[in-house]
This record gives structure tokens, C-alpha cells and sequence, in this order.
């Protein structure tokens, strides 16, 4: 049984007990606890069950590298799956449940799997697909769903907030270690800005629990002076509970800050993203212990020997009472000591070695443990966690030799630098023999803009081992990344803290307890506990031509997931390369990719949730729009009324009153949306000429005209009413979705093509509201208002404008309609838009002056036949499409697009072209409908011939009217065409003129 | 993430400020030019694994396009230069040859 | 002839920076090659002195952003913009320039906070490099704000002005006071 000493405990206040749940259980841990250590000190040794097998599963290690050890956290708005045990410190009233059992933790009846799991070998997933289809659906996808997986998503929506932080450093220093300590200090003494993160909540990593001892003094003390020292310097700054999630290109680093997962508090952002452009970085991220393969190595009571250590000295919890050492190096054998002086039995000391001659296992002997050199493990026994362990020589082929009683192994195969964040920004790794692992190469390392080296490995992560040369290597790293900066040159690096390096035996490599394990030991020899990828799974993949490391990955599912390489990485590859005959450093690794540990949804979102999700543009007039209870409409970013409804009245029922109010009386619209892009300058004429299909060079000031705008490929993108305000001076209104895209071409053109023509362009949308006031009675609604000027037919014609004031308003009068009445838009200055929008209320109340939405808007346009970007176009319609051959001058030499009018297929005649629809029951036809042809396409398709573009209720002629694109259209007046619909009989429509209402246009020029 | 350094305003930015603008140096064929000319002017770009120019625009910032010469592989950056021009400045040119021998401006050749 | 108001409408938050509408601000927008002579003695003749690249001379009420190359944001009182432009108008005639007035097109806030406060609020929205060192006082940035454009400058080294477009002035407000919000501190810079 694992529990809690008497004494010890480094990172623990026993003075402040801490109550929390698991699985429902009420438990007690301590301050500076973690919720593993806080388990393992009530004796709860299972944490969770595997994700495939469902086999029972109980804490491997002590960190972020933990595969089993993963709980569901929280309830309701602050649940949050997949959370390791292992980092989340405990507080007051925390709620954790184990995941992936059914209908316990102990007795989970989905572990059947295990049973199964012959039939589950590598690849099954893909290898279902080669059977009778109808067991896919049958029987492998009901299985599958109900047993897959990790934990379950939260159901409510996330009660914390979260934010982002930008910031720009000299230098970002990664692992707050004595190596990240000494690297920082290394660094800021060269001048630079140095940002040290950490992602423990205490500084100084596993030196202490190692009993490194620096200046002569031990880890703890020398790092509470080294941090304080730190402190005082005005270029450092330092932040635990810190994460590096990914290092990306030119030095853009993400970090995860937890600031209230220790301490919950809504109040506060929960995390905060951290977007670092850092100019150097240093990479003092440490080292992570290996697992050995062995038969039964996931049993609950298996762990790495150093997170043994850590939960006795860190936390004084013994995860076993009786626990043995299983090691192919000398550093287990601290373990094994840590836990003699704890007063906690150690039965043996299995060395995998020939030898056990260092001066660590000669501590060992004289503290009265038995060393067995040569020997292995050839099985476990135990169910829900290890009872005995069987011993056999590592030499042989499993046969057992001894048996001990024992409730917890303590194993270690070496240790491997933590290379993912070096990885991530593309740096290369090399291979060393001596320690078996792969290590940061620096000559190959990331590069940055410059293409220059832009990180450093310190300490253990770069594969030093000793402490002396750990911080020799982490001192030299921080010097260089400030001399890469260009820091410090000249200045004498200061003094590199002294540690002794102790003397040891070499590690030897083992990648399979015992070296001739049969395939039943194999199958049972886990390599990746939180996939479920065994010795046996690998050794299959090779076998079935998966030689690839990234293949036999993806097949096996090995080091995916939470695990990215962490634990299972190394023992996976070298049993790769054994299968396949090729040495582990040809084989390679996986790629590692952020993040290095998973980062919350929230965090990514920050502020961009809720009311901030998406910026929301407003007009000047938008209180009185929601004053008026207005039914919203988005276009882009912009909010716009889509009608008003009144009490009792539907969303239908007021555009049909808004429309007949403004044919009939008069309407008001809010417009302010509308593009206005000033174009100004001695080449303006051309510049115009070159923009538009039109000739806007020949318009007259005081004139207006509606113009066309196409891409270079000559596909139409915006429309609009251009002003032509003086000799050399444009004004061009754009749609409302278009004005910023269309102000961004016009200077992308006169920067990157026509530099050298002398215009300027200016958007000036929004200094504007714009209000237009349609309908017969229009005029008398200005004309109270007592105008400066003559609004009449004959002094303001259609398509002129006039400059003038409005109700001791100064305002600008443009007389366009896109509604086909009698129709003004009055521009003034933003800031008294909402004074004219109550003026012209007020003064067309005698009137009954009618608000209207953009249906209406769009009713009305559509009743005269006017196109809408966006409805009749979709990026493949060119102008001529659309009847609008008239907007399209032949005078000139070049304007955008003409080029690519003339190609062939843009003059076929049998391109659809724009017509009315007219349903012969007078029924509204769906909005995109295809108009159905004879026969079939060559994907034995009906063939179809034409589509509804626009199509609306049209309350003046009280019918369905659509617009729509046909082939050979306009040639075919008067044809039926037939519209399919999904229930029913197919709408029957003729082909009409698109101007069903007023094609004279006698009413917009009244 | 790119940081590039805006030519126009001096600004050091990332690529959340800027907004890409494909292969720079493209010259416009309009009326009058061949289907061949003016397919490739429209649709056909460069891809290559190393030196390539491209144009950015400073989007949230001056406002100005500019064009950056930089390694699609390495990622490095030779430098960022003013749009008004029709091929590579010849210190970014010279640049480029220092840090990768052999190459030559795709008209010098 | 009606009172002009701001989009802000004299909005207010007080967090652990205190975010204010800064009321209405002549703003005239003028595009000129501020790299020619002529038309930088003809500025200097009405009395505008063109600031150096992403510099700020004077402040609101009375100044000068440089925006880009050829784009000044001048800077008068509210009621003083459409004289200003005639002004301009005059000065520079017969000069390829275009002159306008933009003062309702945009929203104006001040930021003020105890030492970096400001800056860590901007910090939270903008991937602007806010050190002081970066940003000093007379330097302008125009940058982003989470997803809009802005611009921003310390007026000194606890307060600074920022301005965003007219239409997203509520969601500037509320990015802003969000990043404000008490406890949030970031103890950074």
C-alpha cells in the first residue's frame, strides 16, 4: 500500500490540510501537494484505465510525461477532461473522477478488452475497413464508440475567462531548474532582457530531490538566493506555473500560464496565453526517465525511479511498502537509498548490468541492499497492482529464478533529454551511444530570421550529465544567446556556480527485459501505457512493411496523443530498429509537435468569446435601430436592421409593410454602410477609367453615375454610384460588405503597378451616415427641413448630387435610387447622424415616413430588376452575364478585367445570363433552385440549365419574382423552365424581363 | 509565425499584422497580350523550395505593400524592400549570394 | 446646427486602468509625399510641423501622426477641422495632395494607469512591442487590436491615447475594459 510518512516532504505543509474528492470519495492531502501525490498518500495507487484495453492503471510518473494518471476535474462550467494527476496541485474542495471505466474505476466491464486484445493488434482500426462493409456499421463502429475516447467533453459552457499576453524579449529562458537559473543569470548579465519560465510552481526542478549540492551548498538553499538574486535584476523577469507550448518560427513561442488552476477563482483569468517574440531562446527544459519493457510493466505499482523519489522527498508519500529497483544505470540507485533512509523496504536491486561497480550501488551494499546484477523481470503478479515480481537473468529467455514479494517496481532505462521544444522549431537531434539517447545538435539548431541560431540547449536537456557539467553547459548557453544578440561582447562572462560531477558506471542500454523475451512476455510489455502500444504491436508493424518511423507510429498509435514521444519514444524506436536491422540513429524519430503539453481551448480563444467573439460594426443610428426593436441582419461585420417589426407583427409581415409604405408614401433607410472611397489627384481620371468598365473620366462634376468594378480576371466583385465631386476629385460609393476590400485593391493597384500615376485614395465610410429617403413623398419630407438649396427635379435631377444644408444641417445630397422611387441620400458629418435620422423622422411624420430594413431594400431592388453583388454574383459572373453590356465601355484600351473578357469561354453564347422568373401560380421559388434540363450529365446527373439568383414574396405586384441566370436567358422570352424542390412537384416559372415593376423608371426620375 | 520588418515605417511586425500578397515581381499583360502571356500573369506561380519573393502588405499598420526575399525552407529573411520596383534590389540581390552561393535573379541567368 | 457626438458618447471603466471617451478630436486626414520639399514648406507655412517617420508631434486638440510615407493624421480642435482643411486647402495648392476631414470617422479613448498598467492592458490586444524602450513617448504604432485596426501613443509614460474606427468603438471599449479588469494584473513590464 502506497501512503503518507511520518515525516518529509519538501514541497508540503502539513499544518494545512487540504480536503478533496475522487470518484466521490472524500479524501485529505496536504498544501503543496499534487492530486497524485495527495492519492498515493491515502493509498490510491489506481488512477484510471487504459484507453484501448481498459486495463487498470495506476501512476507512472511525476510530471507532464504521466500517460496513465489522467482525471476528469471540476463539474459543470469548470469540468475539464484528461487533466494529469501529476501537475495539478491540490486545493480546498477539489473534484477529480478517474475516466474510461464502466461502471467503476475497479471493476470496469469494458476491460474485457483486454481479453480481446489478440484481435485488437496494430492497425485494426484500418484493417475493419478490409472486411464485408456491413460490419463496419454493425459491429466495429458500436464497439468502437462505445469504448473510445479519453475522458468525456464538458457539457456546459466554461464559466472561467481567459486572456492572451503579448510580449517582445531579448530572451526567453524555457525550465526554471538550476540549469534554466543559471542560464538566465548567464544571459541578463550580458545586458539583454531575459524572461525565465517555469512550469512547476516552485523553482529549482529535481536538483534538491537528487541531492545536488552547489557551492557548498544544497540545491534548495542555493536556488532560494540564486532566485532572489535573479529578482533584483531590473532586465529579468520570472513567471512559474509557466508552460512553453510550442517554439515557432523567428522566435514566436507560446507559453501557458495557469493562473488559478492551484487556487480557483472566476473572478480572474483562469490562463493566459503568452505570445513571446523572443530573440534568443534557451531551452533549459531537463530530461525525462525512460520505462523499461517488461512483462506486466503496467501494472499500477510500475513507476519511474525518479518519480519514486520524488513523491518521498517532495511529498513524504511511499508509493509502495516493499518496492523494488529494476535499472540499467546508476542513478536508480538513489531511489533505492531514498528509500532505505525513508525507513521503506527495498527487497533488491535488480541491475540489468553484468556489473554494478559504481560508487552509488557500493552506497547501496553498504547500506545493507541486495544488488543483483544481470537480473531482470519475468513477470508480475497482482491484479489491480503488483503483489510479487518474478526475477530471471536479463541474459536468458524469462525463465523465473526467484520470486519476491513486493508492492511497487521502481524501474529506470536511462534517461533521454526533453528535445520537443529544440524539435519543434525544426532543430536536429544526434544520436549518443554512451547514454542511448538522442540530444540537441548544435550544429544543426533552429535558425531564425537571420538564419542564425536562435536557441541553446542548457543542462540536461543539451545531454550532459553530472552536475558540474550541467551547469558549466547551462552557463555557456546563456552567454551565447546573448553574444547572439550582440550582448555583453567584451564583458567576462561571470563565475559558473561549482557542483561536483559524480563519478558513475556506465548506463548500458536495455530495450527488453529479459534480452530473449518470448512473444507471450512481448505482447505484455508495454512500450506506450496511454495507447496501449505493446513490444509485440511494434515488432508487427515492422513485420507488416510499416519501416517508417512516422508509419509504424500512425499504425501502432504509438507516442500520439497526450504522450507526443514523451515516455514511449525511444524504447518504441530502438525496438523498431532491432526489428528492422537498422541502427536507432538511421531509424530517427517521430516528428514533435506543439503543443508540448496540451493547451486549454479557452486559452487559445482569450478574449474572443462571447460579446467579443467577432468584432460587431455599428452606424451612428444603431441605438435607435435597437431602440425600434430592429430584426438584425449581419453583412460583414456590420449589424444592419433587416426590418422593423412591430407589436404583434412577423419579421414577413413588416418587410411587405415596409415596401408598400415606401412605394406608396415614404421610406427611410439607414445607409451609413454604404463604401466611400474618395479618389483624388491629376491621374485620378485614368486611374477611375482603369478601375471601373465604365468611363468615369467623361463624368461631369455635380454628376453621378452607377459603375462596375471587375477583377483581373474579369469577374464582377462591387457596384456603386460614383460622385464626381471636382475636376480632379472622385467620390465612389461601394457596397456595404465591399468598401474595405475595394479601398485595399485601389492601392494595392496604385502601389504595386501604377506607382508612378499621381493619385490618392481615402476611405471615408465612416466619417459619413448616410440616409436615404425614398418614395413619392421624399422631396416633402426634405423640403421641411427648409434646404439651403433646390431639391427640385429640375435643379437636382436623378443621378446628380448637391452640396447644401438640411435643418441648419451641412449635408451632402446625392439624388440615386436603388429602390426605383423618387429617391435621396443625405450625407452628413458621423457624429449628427443620429440628429438628421430624427430630424427626417420628425419631419416625415405628416407623411407617414416609414423605416425600412435591407429587405425591403432588397425587395425592392429586385421588383426592378436591379443585380445585388453577392446574389447574382459569385466571383464567376462577368458583367456581360448580366445584361449590363451598357456599363461596360468600348472606348477604351484597358480597365480590369477587359483582358480577361475576351477570353473564349467568357463570350460563349451559351453562358447563363440574368432573366426574371415568373412562377406560373405565383408562388416564391427557393432561393438557388436549378432549373432542370434534359437529359443527364457525364456523371449521370440531370442536367440543369439555370439557377435562381434573388427571389422574394413582392408585396407591389403581391407574387413570388425571382432573378435568376439561364442559358441563352434573355433569348428566350416567355419559355417554361421547371425547378425541381425537394417534397412536391417541380415549380413551374416563365422567363420574363428582370424589371417587373416601373421599367421606364418614371418614378425614380420624378 | 513570420516577423517581417515593414520597409515603409521601419516597424518590426508578425504575421498578424501583415497579410500576404503572393510571388512578387509579376508583370501585367492586358489587352492586346496572348492567351499564353496572360494565363501565365493570372494563374501561374512560382513554388520554389528556397529563395523566393513575395509581397506583403502592412495591413494593420502604414498600409504599404512591400516585398521580402526570404527562404521557404530555412525561413530566413535576406530582406524587405519598397514595392516600387521591378526586381530585386541589388544589396538584397548580393545578400542572397552571400548566404546562398550559386544563386542568380531568375533574369540574370 | 446639432452638437456632434462622439461613438463613445463619454463611455468611462475604471479598472486597474482607466479607460475614458477623450471627446471629440479634429482629425484631418492629408496624403501628401511628405518627402517633398515643397509640400513640407508649404505645411511648415500653415504652421504644421511634419513629425518624423512613426513619430507624433504636439497631441490631440493640436498635432501631427505620421501614419505613413505619404499619410499625416493633423490633429485641431473639432469645431476648427473643416476651417483647418480650407487652411490646408490654400497652403498647399497646386500640390498633388488630398485633404480631408475625418474627424467623426474614428473613436478616441485615453488610457491612464500606475506605471506599466497601460501598457499591459494594450499588451493583452496589440502584438506591438510595448516595451518603453520600443514605445517611448512622441512615438505613434499603429498596429492591431485583438481583430481591428488602432492606433496608440503614450502621452507620457503613464497615460496613452488610442484611437480605433467609429463603428467598433463599443468593442474597443469592451476589449479594453475586459483587459482592465481588476486582478488581471500582469506585473510584467
Amino acid at each position: 500500500m502506497s501512503h503518507r510518512l511520518p515525516k518529509g516532504g519538501r514541497l508540503i505543509d502539513r499544518s494545512r490540510p487540504l480536503g478533496f474528492s475522487f470518484n466521490g470519495k472524500e479524501l485529505r492531502g496536504y498544501a503543496g501537494d499534487t492530486l497524485a501525490s495527495a492519492l498515493l498518500g491515502r493509498g490510491q495507487v489506481l488512477m484510471g484505465r487504459s484507453f484501448k484495453y481498459h486495463r487498470p492503471r495506476g501512476v507512472v510518473a511525476s510530471g507532464p510525461e504521466e500517460p496513465n494518471a489522467l482525471v476528469g476535474l471540476g463539474r459543470d462550467g469548470s469540468f475539464e477532461p484528461n487533466v494529469r494527476a501529476t501537475t495539478t496541485e491540490l486545493f480546498e474542495g477539489l473534484e477529480a473522477r478517474s475516466q474510461n471505466h464502466w461502471p467503476s474505476l475497479e471493476y470496469d466491464v469494458g476491460a474485457i478488452g483486454s481479453l480481446l486484445s489478440r484481435f485488437l493488434p496494430s492497425g485494426f482500426y484500418y484493417k475493419t475497413f478490409l472486411w464485408p462493409r456491413a460490419f463496419w456499421k454493425h459491429v466495429y463502429e458500436p464497439a468502437i464508440r462505445l469504448s473510445a475516447g479519453l475522458g468525456k467533453p464538458p457539457r456546459r459552457r466554461d464559466a472561467d475567462h481567459y486572456e492572451h499576453f503579448n510580449i517582445t524579449t531579448d530572451i526567453l529562458v524555457i525550465g526554471g531548474g538550476i540549469s534554466g537559473i543559471v542560464a538566465a543569470r548567464a544571459a541578463a548579465e550580458t545586458g539583454a532582457d531575459v524572461l525565465l519560465v517555469e512550469q512547476a510552481s516552485t523553482w529549482g526542478g529535481r536538483a534538491p530531490v537528487d541531492g545536488v549540492r552547489i557551492d557548498g551548498s544544497g540545491a534548495d538553499e542555493w536556488t532560494g538566493s540564486a532566485v532572489t538574486s535573479l529578482q533584483s535584476m531590473p532586465n529579468v523577469r520570472m513567471r512559474t506555473r509557466t508552460t512553453a507550448a510550442g517554439i515557432h518560427d523567428h522566435g514566436y513561442v507560446l507559453l501557458h500560464e495557469r493562473l488559478t488552476d492551484h487556487a480557483p477563482d472566476h473572478s480572474v483569468p483562469r490562463h493566459r496565453l503568452w505570445k513571446v517574440r523572443a530573440g534568443q531562446i534557451v531551452a533549459a527544459t531537463g530530461a525525462m526517465e525512460r520505462p523499461l519493457s517488461f512483462a506486466g510493466n503496467d501494472r499500477p505499482g510500475c513507476m519511474l525511479a525518479s518519480a519514486v523519489r520524488d513523491y518521498v522527498v517532495n511529498y513524504g508519500v511511499a508509493p509502495g511498502e516493499r518496492t523494488v529497483i529494476l535499472t540499467n544505470n546508476d542513478d536508480a540507485y538513489r531511489t533505492a537509498l531514498t528509500l532505505r533512509e525513508a525507513g521503506l523496504g527495498v527487497p533488491a536491486v535488480l541491475d540489468t548490468r553484468q556489473e554494478a561497480a559504481g560508487p552509488l550501488a557500493k552506497a547501496a551494499r553498504d547500506a545493507g541492499l541486495s544488488v543483483r546484477p544481470g537480473c531482470g523481470i519475468a513477470g508480475i503478479a497482482g491484479r489491480n497492482r503488483v503483489e510479487r515480481v518474478q526475477l530471471c537473468s536479463q541474459d536468458g529467455d524469462g525463465k523465473v529464478i526467484d520470486e519476491i514479494q513486493a508492492d511497487c517496481i521502481a524501474m529506470s532505462g536511462g534517461w533521454s533529454p526533453t528535445v520537443h521544444h529544440w524539435c519543434h522549431a525544426a532543430g536536429k537531434l544526434s544520436w549518443n551511444d554512451a547514454e542511448a539517447h538522442f540530444a540537441p545538435d548544435p550544429a544543426r539548431p533552429p535558425t531564425g530570421a537571420d538564419g542564425m541560431a536562435m536557441m541553446h540547449v542548457a543542462g540536461r536537456a543539451s545531454g550532459a550529465t553530472g552536475a558540474g557539467a550541467v551547469l558549466e553547459s547551462a552557463h555557456a548557453a546563456g552567454v551565447s544567446a546573448g553574444r547572439a544578440l550582440g550582448m555583453g561582447r567584451g564583458k567576462k562572462p561571470g563565475r559558473v556556480p561549482e557542483a561536483e560531477d559524480e563519478a558513475h558506471h556506465p548506463m548500458e542500454p536495455v530495450w527488453l527485459v529479459p534480452a530473449r523475451a518470448p512473444y507471450s512476455k512481448r505482447a505484455k510489455s508495454w512500450l506506450d501505457f496511454q495507447n496501449d502500444v505493446k513490444v509485440s504491436d511494434v515488432e508487427l508493424a515492422a513485420r507488416e512493411g510499416y519501416e517508417s518511423v512516422e508509419h509504424a507510429k500512425r499504425y501502432t498509435t504509438l507516442g500520439m496523443a497526450t504522450d507526443q514521444g514523451k515516455l514511449s519514444n525511444i524504447n518504441g524506436l530502438a525496438i523498431l530498429s532491432r526489428e528492422l536491422g537498422t541502427p536507432v540513429e538511421e531509424v530517427g524519430t517521430t516528428t514533435f509537435r506543439p503543443p508540448y503539453v496540451p493547451v486549454t481551448m479557452g486559452a487559445i480563444a482569450g478574449e474572443a468569446r462571447g460579446g467579443l467573439f467577432q468584432p460587431v460594426r455599428k452606424t451612428p443610428i444603431h441605438e435607435w435601430h435597437i431602440a425600434s426593436g430592429a430584426h438584425w441582419e449581419p453583412v460583414g461585420h456590420w449589424r444592419r436592421p433587416y426590418a422593423y417589426p412591430m407589436e404583434g407583427e412577423s419579421v414577413h409581415e413588416a418587410v411587405k409593410r415596409e415596401v408598400q409604405a415606401t412605394r406608396s408614401g415614404v421610406g427611410l433607410l439607414d445607409a451609413s454602410t454604404l463604401g466611400k472611397i474618395v479618389v483624388k489627384g491629376p491621374d485620378a481620371a485614368r486611374f477611375m477609367d482603369m478601375l471601373y468598365t465604365n468611363m468615369m473620366s467623361t463624368l461631369k462634376p455635380g454628376k453621378c453615375r452607377y459603375g462596375l468594378m471587375c477583377s483581373e480576371n474579369g469577374f464582377l466583385v462591387d457596384d456603386g454610384v460614383v460622385a464626381r465631386l471636382d475636376d480632379d476629385t472622385w467620390l465612389c460609393h461601394t457596397t456595404s460588405g465591399g468598401a474595405d476590400r475595394i479601398h485595399a485593391s485601389m492601392e494595392e493597384w496604385l502601389q504595386t503597378e501604377w506607382w508612378d500615376w499621381k493619385a490618392y485614395v481615402a476611405n471615408v465610410t465612416e466619417q459619413f451616415a448616410q440616409i436615404g429617403v425614398a418614395g413619392p413623398r421624399a422631396r416633402d419630407v426634405l423640403n421641411e427641413l427648409g434646404p439651403s438649396m433646390d431639391l427640385g427635379g429640375e435643379a437636382l435631377p436623378f443621378m446628380a448630387w448637391t452640396d447644401g444644408a438640411l435643418g441648419n444641417m451641412p449635408v451632402r445630397v446625392f439624388r440615386i435610387s436603388f429602390s426605383g422611387e423618387l429617391s435621396f441620400e443625405i450625407a452628413a458629418p458621423a457624429g449628427q447622424g443620429r440628429a438628421l435620422w430624427d430630424r427626417l423622422l420628425e419631419a416625415g411624420k405628416p407623411f407617414g415616413i416609414t423605416p425600412y430594413g435591407t429587405e425591403a431594400l432588397h425587395v425592392m431592388r429586385a421588383e426592378k430588376g436591379f443585380i445585388m453583388i453577392g446574389d447574382e454574383t459569385d466571383g464567376t459572373v462577368i458583367p456581360q452575364d448580366l445584361g449590363l453590356h451598357w456599363a461596360i465601355s468600348k472606348g477604351k484600351d484597358d480597365f480590369l478585367g477587359k483582358r480577361a473578357q475576351e477570353r473564349e469561354h467568357m463570350a460563349d453564347p451559351l453562358r447563363w445570363r440574368l432573366v426574371g422568373l415568373e412562377t406560373l401560380d405565383g408562388s416564391v421559388l427557393p432561393d438557388g433552385a436549378y432549373a432542370a434540363d434534359e437529359g443527364v450529365n457525364a456523371n449521370g446527373q440531370r442536367r440543369t440549365q439555370g439557377r435562381v439568383t434573388s427571389t422574394y414574396y413582392s408585396p407591389t405586384l403581391d407574387r413570388g419574382i425571382a432573378m435568376g441566370l439561364v442559358e441563352r436567358g434573355p433569348d428566350r422570352m416567355g419559355e417554361i423552365l421547371e425547378f425541381p424542390v425537394i417534397d412536391g412537384e417541380p415549380i413551374r416559372a416563365r422567363i420574363v424581363s428582370p424589371a417587373f415593376h416601373d421599367p421606364d423608371g418614371e418614378k425614380q426620375n420624378a | 509565425m513570420l516577423i517581417l520588418t515593414c520597409p515603409c515605417c521601419g516597424i518590426r511586425c508578425d504575421e498578424t499584422e501583415l497579410a500576404p500578397g503572393g510571388e512578387a515581381h509579376l508583370k501585367r499583360f492586358g489587352p492586346g497580350s496572348s492567351d499564353e502571356e496572360f494565363e501565365d500573369y493570372l494563374f501561374m506561380r512560382a513554388n520554389p523550395m528556397g529563395v523566393h519573393f513575395e509581397r506583403w502588405l502592412h495591413v494593420y499598420g502604414c498600409g504599404k505593400w512591400f516585398h521580402a526575399a526570404r527562404n521557404t525552407v530555412t525561413l530566413e529573411v535576406y530582406g524587405t524592400y519598397p514595392a516600387q520596383v521591378h526586381a530585386p534590389p541589388q544589396e538584397i540581390r548580393d545578400m542572397i549570394s552571400t548566404r546562398v552561393p550559386g544563386w542568380r535573379w531568375k533574369d540574370d541567368s | 446646427m446639432p452638437e456632434s457626438v462622439t461613438p463613445l458618447d463619454g463611455a468611462t471603466y475604471s479598472g486597474f486602468v482607466t479607460i475614458q471617451d477623450a471627446g471629440l478630436v479634429g482629425m484631418i486626414l492629408l496624403r501628401a509625399d511628405l518627402g517633398d520639399a515643397d509640400v513640407v514648406s508649404a505645411l511648415d507655412g500653415a504652421g504644421i510641423e511634419v513629425p518624423g517617420a512613426g513619430a507624433l508631434v504636439g497631441g490631440l486638440g493640436n498635432g501631427a501622426l505620421w501614419m505613413s510615407p505619404d499619410e499625416l493624421m493633423i490633429l485641431c480642435a473639432h469645431d476648427e477641422a473643416e476651417a483647418t482643411v480650407e487652411t490646408l486647402g490654400e497652403a498647399l495648392g497646386g500640390l498633388h495632395v488630398l485633404v480631408a476631414n475625418v474627424s467623426d470617422s474614428r473613436a478616441v479613448f485615453r488610457l491612464a494607469g500606475e506605471g506599466s498598467a497601460v501598457r499591459e492592458v494594450l499588451a493583452k490586444l496589440s502584438p506591438a512591442d510595448l516595451r518603453q524602450t520600443a514605445l517611448p513617448p512622441g512615438r505613434v504604432r499603429r498596429t492591431r487590436l485583438a481583430q481591428v485596426a488602432a492606433a496608440f501613443w503614450f502621452a507620457d509614460d503613464d497615460e496613452a491615447v488610442l484611437i480605433c474606427f467609429r463603428s467598433v468603438a463599443g468593442y474597443v471599449l469592451d476589449l479594453l475594459s475586459k483587459a482592465a479588469t481588476p486582478g488581471s494584473e500582469v506585473g510584467h513590464f
